[in-house]
């Protein structure tokens, strides 16, 4: 008996650690890939210097004399996520009212299969349609010499963050008291004014969580735009070629060398920074929500 | 104790995962491989001389890793490959430690859109086109539209090759810049006012093949050097290191003349001996 009881407690023991381990492990990566970008991004931004770094409007990395500023990726990646919002983020947010209100059983079903779907589907294939389909699509609706720039990366941003914004807002509004909507109605404002002026605002701060979460999901995707953006180092402009940060990382990395490499990996560091600043504002939004609850 | 023992367990795994790639190195004992890296523009011609020569020495593995001309030479440079492959021309600094030997030589055809007018190009114009200076196709005899520039990635060894022989480095006004030679040619194809320029083996039948100075690409045209704009594929080795018995013997064949055919089905040049 003593014995059995002995062995037991090993094993809880053991599996105590492994779960502990396992548990650490996660947290062991993301340090180990802070402090990794932080070491080798740094270089390059002391040996460029700071404001030519960030501030720097020409990016140069093969030239002779190679120019390493990268404002233009930042301004674009600024711009295409912000455009992506703007055009993913009304049209998410009212379908998650539509799957949530106004939707019968079945239909909800058939829509929530297809944005379920949606999010599984992989970078590439999006990168693919959009150079198939909506640049010639682009050029020829804005009659442009050429229809890979920035409006289209903006397009398909726009369509990749929609699934998240969808089932992050969807939760949002199916937890609001079914009270405020009742009362709202009963107070005789349509089923457009409640849910524009009553539910809406009450789930605030669950959409807010949705918006952030589609920021961070278009500004670290590369795959797909490199395919549409065309890649070439400009000040951004809504119809122009333009790079976005993760692009240039991508883009490059594979036969860069010597202090390209090291900036490329500067960009990296950057681009962190950006995620990480979004991941503080998820949690800020949503620790405010529920202090607000 | 429970930091112990996940000490215990890490140190263990470590342990594990250590004895794992001692095994999978050394189970292959009679297997020689050859490992190679590098451009890959090159894919086409390696996998036809590795498939050939693997037939013939069936105790030879030849591997690929498809990272680029750059990253190629580097991988050799630092003892993680038998040969690098660029398909550009070492620059002096990687000259000092590596040797190159060209195998083969690379036409970079100039292509564009079927609906283009425009057949032939002198080099002077590509240079012109590129560097912005002519902006219109009416300006060389095409339609009245606006020229669109496709180009490659900044290290590529296409985009290398492209520039430094229509003497545009640094200069080119690109509209887009694409990171393979599949897409620059699918964006010709879609693109009425496209010009592009792509490895003559990648060119389909989807975009249209211009002649450079009234010489159309060819095996002969690229071999006697009349076509202009022509790179070197090169394998590239550490100076003053012998390689391995079996990479020398790649090296060899690939550098004979029973390779030629092979290079050619590849769609690429032979050196002419």
């Amino acid at each position: 008996m003593k014995k059995l009881k002995k062995t037991t407690d090993a094993i809880e023991k053991a599996m105590n650690a492994l779960f502990t381990f396992c548990g650490f492990l996660a947290v062991a990566f993301v340090l180990m890939i802070t402090v990794f970008l932080v070491i080798s991004g740094i270089p390059a931004i002391s040996k460029i210097g700071i404001t030519d770094f960030l501030f720097g409007t020409t990016w140069a990395s093969t030239a002779a004399e190679p120019r390493y500023g990268i404002l233009p990726f930042i301004f674009t990646s600024v711009y295409g996520t912000a455009g992506a919002i703007v055009i993913g983020v009304p049209i998410g947010l009212m379908c998650a009212v539509y799957l949530a209100k106004m939707s019968g059983k079945k239909s909800a079903g058939i829509v929530r299969t297809a944005v379920d779907l949606l999010s599984g589907i992989p970078s590439v294939v999006y990168g693919l349609l959009g150079m198939i389909i909506i640049v010639p699509l682009v050029r020829k609706a804005f009659d442009l010499p050429d229809g890979a720039n920035l409006f289209s990366a903006i397009i398909v941003l726009a369509v990749m963050i929609l699934p998240s914004v969808i089932s992050v807002s969807e939760t949002a509004i199916k937890a609001v008291p079914k009270e405020y909507e009742e009362a709202s109605l009963a107070l005789g404002a349509t089923k457009t004014e409640t849910v524009f002026k009553v539910v809406v605002p009450a789930a605030k701060s669950g959409i807010l969580t949705a918006v952030v979460l589609g920021i961070g999901r278009a500004i670290g995707e590369a795959m797909a735009v490199m395919m549409v953006a065309g890649n070439v180092a400009n000040m951004p402009g809504l119809f122009k070629s333009v790079r976005f940060l993760t692009t240039a990382v991508a883009s490059e990395m594979s036969y860069s060398s010597g202090l390209q490499r090291q900036a490329l990996f500067s960009i990296a560091l950057v681009l962190f920074v950006f995620i990480m600043i979004i991941n503080i504002m998820v949690n800020f939004v949503v620790k405010r929500g529920e202090s607000n609850e | 104790m429970k930091k112990f023992m996940t000490m215990l367990i890490a140190l263990g795994m470590s342990a594990a995962l250590a004895g794992c790639g001692e095994t999978a190195s050394t189970a292959d004992s009679t297997m020689q491989t050859v490992s190679t890296d590098g451009s890959t523009s090159m894919e086409k011609v390696i996998g036809y001389l590795s498939e050939a020569y693997m037939s013939e020495n069936s105790g030879t593995k030849i591997t690929y890793n498809p990272t680029g001309s750059g990253a190629g030479i580097q991988a050799v440079s630092e003892g993680r490959c038998d040969i690098g492959l660029s398909s550009r021309d070492l620059k002096p600094e990687e000259a000092e430690t590596l040797d190159a030997e060209v195998i083969a030589i690379d036409g970079i055809a100039m292509i564009v859109n079927p609906q283009n007018t425009v057949s032939d190009l002198t080099i002077e114009q590509i240079g012109k086109l590129y560097k912005g200076e002519i902006t219109n196709w009416s300006e060389l005899g095409g339609a009245d539209a606006p020229v669109v520039l496709i180009g490659r990635e900044a290290a590529s060894g296409t985009r290398d090759g492209f520039e430094s022989i229509t003497g545009t480095e640094d200069m080119c006004k690109y509209t887009q810049e694409l990171t393979s030679t599949g897409d620059v040619v699918q964006t010709v194809s879609t693109n009425p006012n496209a010009i592009g320029y792509a490895s003559l083996a990648s060119v389909k039948d989807s975009v249209k093949l211009l002649s450079v100075e009234g010489v159309t690409p060819t095996t002969d045209t690229i071999q006697n050097g009349t076509y202009k704009i022509q790179r070197d594929f090169v394998f590239v080795t550490p100076k003053g290191k012998e390689l391995s018995s079996a990479a020398q013997s790649f090296m060899d064949y690939a550098a004979s003349t029973s390779a030629d055919e092979m290079i050619e089905k590849a769609g690429v040049v032979p050196v002419k001996r």
